[in-house]
């Protein structure tokens, strides 16, 4: 409201327009700029790759979109993906079934001890997060011995997730259509939606007016849990392998892809298919980086974090001004 | 229909303790359909805790609860909601992001198998909207209306579920005036669908505009109840406050027969047309070297949010503040401290001490810049400081290391005053300085304040003692809904005076001057 007096009409439409669709535009330019600097860049293959490549990452986004709109954050979502993937491959001479539902239940299942901890003993869930993460990596090297495990080619439906094309598509670029559909829908039509969404606004009076704050946030972190592992999963069947080390760092990315999209830090505000084109964005990014060559991969973890911060504390002001 | 006498709502007899120390000592309270009922009273009245053993967020000790035919005991709000009994209260509690249907019909929404039925939701809001004869688009983010419309959607909620008693707890607090209008217009339109409403306000212009009948509590216990048609403002302002006009009290106070002969000093602080938030009116105050001004009110008059606003603890939204013919910018407290203002807030544990630190360190907190040399305190100068100040306003602790809250209520004052002193402080803001200390030390308070305006030192003093008032300023000013309505000095300063300064407000402007 005070934007609305400060800037005129105008400046609040575009002040909207930027943080609804900042990413996309952002894309959209970024998009511009590699084609003119790179011929490969804007071709079907490498605009297909880049989608597929990203594929698990968006799953996890989807997930941590969801927590941090009821108010919350998951630090623990790189780790479950190792775990999921770590677990998934062992289980694979059983099957690709037993390996695909094993490693998705056991990190919803932790997902749940999350969203238990979170909402029942009243602890922070970064802390609560956190350490969850710290375990559930131990776990994965441990239980590997921290080498990679092959997944066994009594698995062909694990890998065919992972590699497998119906079409001309991608079978992971797949899931992530069909999983981003499924949250809006969630979000945006059912109940529980509405309340993760309330939660995450003004907990407190959610819960005068009815609605159970603690069981919306089991839900949130069991369905960001549950999505881990089903990267994880993915993951392994991609790389044919299930790795203790994967996925370091990738809650940094997530939460970036999420904030990106304009979804509000704070909770109670955003969507879930901006996400994915915050996904998109930072694919990108580090795509023309790697096409460039000129910049190591540690440097580029220098400038995904102050890319990051800036984004953080653009929104911060856009919020302020916004009301 | 025989609405006039059928009771919705009786208690009878309703006490309360909270560990020990009853807040009710046995209330009546009596509602009846279609009425507007206003619940008044001063604080420690009782109010608050009536209102929450009515909708069943505190339980009662004992007494008893008819609703409609039935006796009942709410174990939460839930349960008064659900048979309609619902609050108001003053913080709105909504969820800002959402729309105002959802906000609605939040945890109970019409749905189909977990997916919410949308087009029901917003038919539904339209419907109790229009209702309510309001404008506001079912549609629209709930943040981005006004506070008086975010009320509006909560009073809609209420009203969803089917409320038939109502209880709005100082519901115009925030409002302008066209928005109070507003208000107005929803409470008389369900009025006259029968529902019951319960109105705690303590701007009498509103209970006489609005409300049928009032019950006045004072100290937990039942002053009065009756129609307002019957009752005069300042029969109602007697009742809050518990004094009688013709009475005469001389001599409760210790400021009684302290000369009062600083009005040929010079002026020291001028504040003029000093606005605040949503008040129609304004507050003009002078205070002149060595002279005591009295701020006189009803609660929520504007009392304190005016010493607050020249601490620079509140923005004002107009206004000019000068401290000895200085024109002030009063961004925060800072500004106000370094002109020599100092600031006694009336929640003395809450913004006052620090209960863990000592008398020595709770003293010296706002002076330790000047006794500092790079970065470290000079203990020495400390100690000569707290000896002095503790001697000088007899401060009676075990040692200078005590902690603070292990101290009197009235020790506690003193240090606090003592911490302001030891600044060179011109000018002395105090909001109910003796309230919650006992008889004796309230003595030494009071001499205390009276001895440091002799020494030159202006003083603000608020409080609901009449009499302190009386007996202790040169002048008395009289808010009332934010607005300065009489100024007293002298032969008019009296009880009587300010009473029926207080409930017929500009009706009675005495001579404005020095």
């Amino acid at each position: 409201m005070a934007a609305t007096r400060f800037l005129g009409l105008a400046g609040t439409r575009l002040l909207r327009l930027l943080t609804s669709q900042g990413a996309l535009l952002l894309l959209l330019s970024l998009a511009l700029f590699g084609s003119f600097r790179y011929q490969t860049f804007l071709t079907p293959l490498n605009l297909m790759n880049i989608m597929r490549q990203n594929s698990m990452l968006a799953i996890v986004a989807l997930g941590m979109t969801v927590v941090i709109l009821s108010g919350g954050i998951d630090l623990s979502v790189g780790a479950f993906v190792a775990l999921g993937g770590v677990i998934a491959a062992m289980l694979a001479p059983a099957g690709s079934l037993v390996a695909i539902i094993g490693g998705i239940a056991s990190t919803a299942l932790l997902g749940m001890v999350n969203g238990l901890l979170v909402s029942r003993a009243l602890l922070q869930p970064f802390v609560v997060t956190l350490f969850t993460a710290s375990a559930a990596r131990g776990l994965a090297l441990s239980l590997t011995e921290e080498k990679s495990i092959a997944v066994s080619s009594a698995a062909s439906g694990l890998v065919w997730l992972g590699r497998g094309f119906i079409g001309p598509v991608p079978v992971p670029v797949l899931i992530v259509a069909l999983l981003y559909f499924a949250a809006w829908f969630m979000l945006h039509r059912s109940l529980l939606g509405l309340h993760i969404f309330a939660v995450g606004d003004n907990e407190e009076a959610s819960r005068l007016m009815g609605v159970n704050p603690d069981r919306v946030k089991l839900v949130a972190y069991t369905i960001s849990g549950l999505l881990s592992g089903l990267a994880g999963v993915v993951l392994a069947g991609r790389l044919g392998a299930g790795q203790p080390v994967a996925a370091f760092g990738w809650e940094t990315d997530a939460i970036a892809a999420t904030v990106m999209g304009g979804t509000f830090l704070g909770g109670g505000q955003g969507s879930v298919l901006p996400t994915l084109i915050g996904v998109l964005l930072l694919g990108m990014i580090y795509n023309l980086l790697n096409l460039e060559g000129t910049i190591t991969p540690w440097w580029q973890l220098v400038l995904r974090g102050g890319f990051l911060l800036l984004v953080v504390i653009f929104q911060q002001r856009v919020v302020k001004t916004a009301g | 229909m025989n609405q006039a006498t059928s009771t919705v709502l009786c208690m009878t007899d309703i006490k309360k303790s909270f560990s020990g120390v009853p807040a009710l000592w046995g209330v009546n309270f009596e509602l009846q359909a279609g009425e507007i009922h206003a619940l008044v009273g001063e604080n420690g009245a009782g109010k608050s805790t009536l209102i929450k053993i009515m909708t069943g967020a505190y339980r009662r000790d004992s007494g008893f609860i008819e609703y409609g035919q039935n006796s009942v005991a709410f174990q939460n709000p839930t349960e008064a909601q659900a048979v309609g009994i619902i609050a108001v209260y003053q913080e709105i509690q909504l969820v800002g992001f959402r729309t105002v249907a959802e906000n609605i019909f939040l945890g109970r929404e019409p749905h189909s198998f977990g997916i919410i039925d949308r087009r029901r939701m917003n038919t539904g809001a339209a419907e109790i909207l229009r209702r309510l004869g309001l404008h506001i688009n079912p549609r629209s983010p709930v943040g981005s209306l006004n506070i008086a419309h975010r009320q509006m959607v909560a009073i809609a909620r209420a009203i969803s579920f089917g409320a038939r008693v109502l209880i709005l707890d100082e519901p115009t607090s925030s409002l302008t005036q066209t928005e109070v209008s507003v208000l107005f217009d929803v409470i008389r339109r369900l009025k006259s669908q029968g529902t019951s409403i319960v109105y705690v306000s303590h701007r009498l212009e509103e209970l006489y505009a609005v409300c049928d009948r009032v019950t006045v509590l004072r100290d937990g216990r039942n002053i009065v109840t009756q129609p307002l048609t019957t009752l005069s403002r300042l029969d109602l302002v007697c009742h809050m406050l518990g004094r009688k006009p013709d009475q005469v009290s001389k001599g409760v106070t210790a400021f009684a027969g302290r000369p009062q002969n600083a009005v040929c000093r010079s002026v020291l602080l001028q504040a003029e047309a000093l606005k605040y938030q949503h008040c129609q009116g304004s507050v003009s105050i002078e205070v002149r070297h060595g002279e005591i001004v009295g701020l006189a009110g009803l609660l929520g008059s504007g009392r304190s949010e005016t010493a607050r606003a020249l601490f620079g603890a509140q923005p004002l939204d107009d206004g000019t503040v000068k401290l000895e013919g200085k024109l002030l910018e009063l961004r925060s407290p800072h500004d106000a401290i370094n002109a020599g203002m100092a600031f006694l807030s009336e929640d003395r544990k809450a913004d006052g001490i620090i209960p863990e630190l000592s008398v020595r360190e709770n003293l010296t907190l706002a002076a330790l810049p000047t006794l500092t040399q790079w970065g470290i305190v000079s203990r020495k100068r400390q100690d000569k400081l707290v000896n002095r100040f503790m001697q000088r306003l007899s401060i009676k602790a075990v040692s200078a290391e005590q902690k603070i809250h292990e101290l009197s209520g009235g020790n506690q004052q003193k240090v606090l005053l003592a911490r302001w002193l030891c600044k060179n402080t011109k000018l002395l803001l105090l909001d109910e300085p003796t309230r919650g200390i006992d008889i004796g030390a309230k003595g030494e308070i009071q001499r205390l304040i009276a001895e440091l305006a002799e020494q030159g030192l202006g003083v603000l003093m608020i409080s609901s003692e009449v009499e302190e008032l009386v007996e202790g300023c040169q002048r008395v000013v009289v808010l009332r809904d934010g607005q300065s309505v009489a100024q007293l000095s002298g032969e008019q300063k009296n009880l009587q005076a300010i009473l029926h300064a207080i409930a017929e407000g500009a009706d009675c402007q005495q001579a404005v001057g020095g």
